[in-house]
């Protein structure tokens, strides 16, 4: 394997000379052995202590026994994409431990407890054993909570070998524990039985530490999904039907978490439902129901969803409904790999439906937009009388990023062309006549009513079948040409209103980069090392579809231009060659489908190599 | 409104133009066209404002219907099979429509089978019509889930399954309403139909309505002739609404007063049978044997107003949803804050 990571390189790990704040930890354990609690105390310790972290969990299909791994990367550098390689490795599973071992470099650190037993101990690595046990033994915790405290260990060892600072586990732990003290305290022993044990047998002889910096001031560590579900109740929803599906039911446990917080109930009644249906069909079916009697609707999927709910995607543009769909893509087809990330659902989303349809999409590439995304979605579905599609992914939603805390939005909800009774009176006036499909402003976007306006011409009759302006039931061809012509007009109109990309031009680059979603800090990084090795890139990062004119500049602009993706068939290529045909030749894919976050050196070393770099 | 000349009109000063919808596009004689016709009386009669209704349906014949009717009311006619996920969020959206759906008995015995069974189970508010003829009209004739074992069509042979009970799959996921009848018997669509737009909850009813073109031959149990000749009415049903004072003329033993939530009343004149409908064992057992001595029953054949609706379980508060100010969506800046200072 090619490795250009800027981190450490395996080759180069001098244990006399001190790496710090450089490196990254993966903790190798049980699914459901209660790791989650360690591995977030871990990160949040590091990073309170100013230093840039980032969190990824590459866990299994499965509820308990099979091998999971969480990998923190410490960079002073603010890099946070997945690295190919950790230096210290936690070895708390036994049936992985042979494999995890082999991959450590050299100089690599071994954290493992003292009954683990490897095939062949490599003699160009650091152990650390511990007893773990004999250490849980002493505190003697409940049955249920020994799994727990024996994975705490590894978190009191670390603070010692790596310089973590206790006062700053113990800020983790009571974050973790809501403050109560008699878990915090629990923990805290086990913490500090492992420290005092390191102290004392464990002499260091590994290079590897941290040291406080001043980087994570006022930032926080949220994944995508919470941030989504927090941006969803800020964004006015009101209805949300959903049907469970990894990775995208953090999204609605966190609104369910958050509702209460930030929409309260008043005299035990609240201005918003949450609907467990029973299947995707029913949760799209739920929420175009309520997009169509005017309220904020949503549901939260992954690909299997979206299948499902494909032919309500296909009535609700059709019907002009407003509605959101957030996919939080997973490795597919089928069930694919459901704890693994893919940017697989591009195409079928915006194409989701029959006949010819086209939707909204939006990409996140940060918790930043994971956030306000969530509320621009309802805008821009209520603006076009729509479906939007939020397509993030695993990577987004389920791991731990920082980022600056969220804005309070200063502007208020866009309804669009949403007409009350008395506003369908002015209309009237003004107009002489309403029709639920007419195009009264030339942009393809009619004019809506919901049931309870009290005009008695306000009234139509929503369907999926062929409609005449007035929303009449129609067979006839021009009636149908006329209407599909101002979806296409409305779908233009929406090219000026999604988000646009977010351009990074570098004077005299003649290679361009296109990515989107959670792919960006793996190609801001590799554009460091192409950098290095003398390749500037100016960058491109997809916001939206449909693509707009910024994009087909920015290919105009390149000689070649690499799309980053995570998916085997090259999906967002596929549009940008029919958005830009005369300028396909320079589209040029950098694409994998392995499951797992993108790392910068895939990145670096592809397009090295397609550049005929050695490296 | 506007009140024609000469027209009866109702407690709203309507007439029962006002509750017209355009021309029917089905076959000459459906049965459905009758239950248009039937809606279109209840409505009138309950002086209902039409903005309070909105219509909904599936997919097919009887899901065709919303837009013979009620032209002032809004509607949807949505996905094969999926009107009830749809009203459900409608119901979400606006607890004060009350949805009145109407499907068939493919759209609901079959594709949306399970969809009709978790409407029920939420207790969405909301009139369900079923217009259940025993085969598919727009495709042409193919056998349904509710067809008799035995019925024969021209081109689909003879149905060799037992048939899907509407009513009895009703009855099992705790519908508090429960009704049976037929197209031909216009007062009791009728009936049924004012006392389920006063029940508070989902009311089923399954309404054999032939379908003139594919299955009228007399042998059908879904045929006019059968229905004719061998409609048993459990008990004859007046209801009387809470505008109208409740009339204690009945004999003892002969009649029973059933009162809904807010006033009005269904009075039961006893026929044959001694019958309680709110009784859930009697009503298993009248469905049973009625499949088992293949007699064609109608009425109300279980009512229970006890549940509460998907928006109690809810706890909605009493504006509806999609009428809720923008400003009471959005969270308050130091609610949004503290949230904030969580992380």
């Amino acid at each position: 394997m090619t490795t250009i990571d800027a981190g450490v390189q395996s080759s180069m790990i001098d244990p006399n000379v001190p790496i710090v704040n450089n490196f990254s930890i993966v903790a190798a354990t049980e699914n459901g052995s209660g790791s989650q609690t360690a591995n977030n105390t871990l990160i949040r310790a590091i990073f309170k202590m100013g230093i840039p972290v980032s969190g990824k969990n590459l866990f299994p299909s499965n509820i308990q026994g099979l091998p999971t791994w969480y990998t923190i990367r410490v960079s002073a550098q603010g890099y946070t994409a997945r690295r190919e390689q950790s230096e210290i490795l936690i070895a708390f599973n036994q049936r992985t431990a042979d494999e995890d071992l082999s991959k450590l470099p050299s100089g690599g650190v071994c954290i493992h407890p003292v009954d683990m037993k490897f095939a062949n101990l490599r003699d160009d690595v650091v152990y650390y054993p511990v007893p773990v046990k004999d250490l849980v033994k002493e505190i003697n915790p409940p049955q249920n909570l020994r799994d727990y405290l024996a994975n705490m260990a590894y978190v009191g060892v670390a603070s010692v070998l790596f310089d973590i600072d206790r006062a700053q586990i113990e800020a983790a732990l009571m974050h973790h524990f809501n403050g109560k003290r008699k878990a915090v305290d629990l923990n805290l022993r086990m913490v500090d039985l492992a420290s005092a044990y390191t102290r004392e047998q464990l002499p260091k002889r590994d290079p590897f530490r941290v040291a406080p910096m001043n980087e994570t001031g006022g930032m926080m560590l949220i994944d995508g999904n919470t941030a989504a579900g927090i941006g969803a109740l800020v964004g006015g929803v009101s209805v949300v039907a959903w049907y469970p599906i990894t990775p995208s039911t953090s999204l609605v446990d966190a609104i369910t978490e958050y509702a209460p917080k930030l929409r309260p109930a008043v005299d035990d009644r609240v201005n918003y439902a949450i609907v467990q249906a029973e299947d995707e069909l029913a949760a799209a079916g739920i929420i175009v129901g309520a997009g169509w009697a005017g309220c904020r609707a949503m549901t939260a999927t992954s690909g299997p969803g979206i299948s499902l709910m494909n032919e309500f995607g296909g009535i609700a543009y059709f019907a002009e409904v407003p509605i959101v769909i957030w996919d939080i893509m997973r490795m597919g087809p089928s069930t694919g790999l459901p704890t693994r990330v893919s940017q697989g659902d591009v195409l079928s989303a915006y194409y989701l439906g029959h006949g010819d349809s086209q939707h909204i999409c939006l990409l996140p590439g940060s918790m930043q937009e994971c956030f306000a995304f969530a509320g621009t979605a309802f805008d821009l579905a209520e603006q076009l009388q729509t479906p939007v599609i939020v397509l993030s992914d695993l990577d987004l939603g389920m791991n731990n990023w920082m980022t600056h805390p969220f804005d309070y939005p200063e502007q208020p909800l866009n309804r669009g062309k949403l007409l009350h009774t008395e506003a369908f009176e002015r209309f009237l006036a003004d107009h002489q006549q309403w029709g639920r499909y007419r195009d009264v402003d030339g942009d393809g976007i009619p004019y809506r009513t919901i049931p309870g306006n009290q005009h008695p011409r306000a009234a139509w009759l929503g369907r999926g079948t062929g409609h005449n302006e007035n929303a009449v039931y129609s067979e006839r061809s021009d009636d149908w040409q006329r209407n599909m012509d101002r979806l296409t007009r409305k779908h233009n109109t929406a090219r000026g209103l999604v988000p646009a990309p977010v351009q990074d031009r570098r004077a005299g680059a003649k290679v361009g980069i296109i990515s989107y979603g959670s792919t960006y800090d793996a190609v801001r990084e590799a554009r460091d090392t192409l950098r290095d090795h003398g390749i500037e890139s100016s960058y491109l990062r997809v916001r939206a579809l449909p693509l707009n004119d910024d994009v087909s500049q920015f290919v105009a602009d390149h000689d070649i231009v690499y799309v980053v993706e995570l998916n085997q068939d090259s999906q967002m290529l596929q549009l940008l060659c029919s958005h830009v045909p005369a300028h396909a030749g320079r589209l040029h894919p950098v694409n994998l489908c392995d499951g797992l976050p993108l790392t910068a050196s895939f990145v670096s070393t592809r397009i090295l190599q397609h550049h005929g770099v050695r490296n | 409104m506007t009140t024609v000349a000469n027209r009866p009109s109702n407690l709203i000063g309507l007439t029962t133009l006002d509750y017209q919808g355009g021309n029917s596009t089905l076959c000459a004689g459906c049965g459905h066209n009758s239950i248009t016709s039937q809606i279109i009386s209840a409505c009138y009669d309950l002086s209902l404002d039409p903005r309070q209704i909105v219509k909904m349906s599936g997919i097919g014949c009887s899901s065709k219907t919303p837009a013979y009717f009620l032209n002032r009311s809004f509607g949807f006619n949505t996905l094969h099979g999926r009107m009830p996920s749809v009203t459900t969020g409608v119901a979400l959206a606006n607890r004060s429509v009350l949805p009145l759906g109407i499907s068939g008995d493919g759209d609901t015995g079959s594709i949306g089978l399970g969809q009709f069974k978790h409407i029920m189970r939420r207790n969405v508010p909301m009139v369900y019509i079923i217009a259940n003829n025993g085969v598919y009209g727009l495709t042409k004739g193919q056998h349904s889930a509710t067809a008799d074992v035995g019925q024969h069509l021209k081109y689909a042979g003879t149905n060799e399954l037992p048939p899907i009970d509407i009513c009895t799959e009703a009855l099992a996921s705790d519908c508090g309403f429960v009704a049976r009848s037929f197209s031909g018997d216009a007062k009791q669509v009728r009936e049924l139909l004012k006392a389920a737009l006063c029940f508070n909850g989902t009311s089923v009813i399954d309404i054999i309505s032939p379908c003139v073109t594919f299955n009228n031959a007399d042998e059908s149990t879904k045929s006019y002739g059968y229905g004719k000749g061998h409609e048993e009415r459990i008990q004859d049903i007046t209801f009387v609404p809470s505008f109208n004072e409740v009339q204690v003329d009945y004999e003892p033993g002969s009649e029973q007063i059933v009162r809904l939530h807010d006033g009005p009343t269904i009075k039961l004149r006893k026929l044959d049978r001694d019958y309680d409908p709110t009784d859930r064992w009697q009503a298993i057992r009248l469905l049973e044997e009625a499949r088992a001595n293949q007699v064609f029953m109608t009425g109300l054949i279980y009512i229970n107003e006890k549940r509460p609706s998907l928006q109690q379980t809810m706890h909605l508060a009493d504006t509806p949803l999609a009428y809720t100010a923008d400003a009471d969506l959005r969270p308050s800046r130091e609610a949004f804050a503290r949230v904030m200072a969580e992380f």
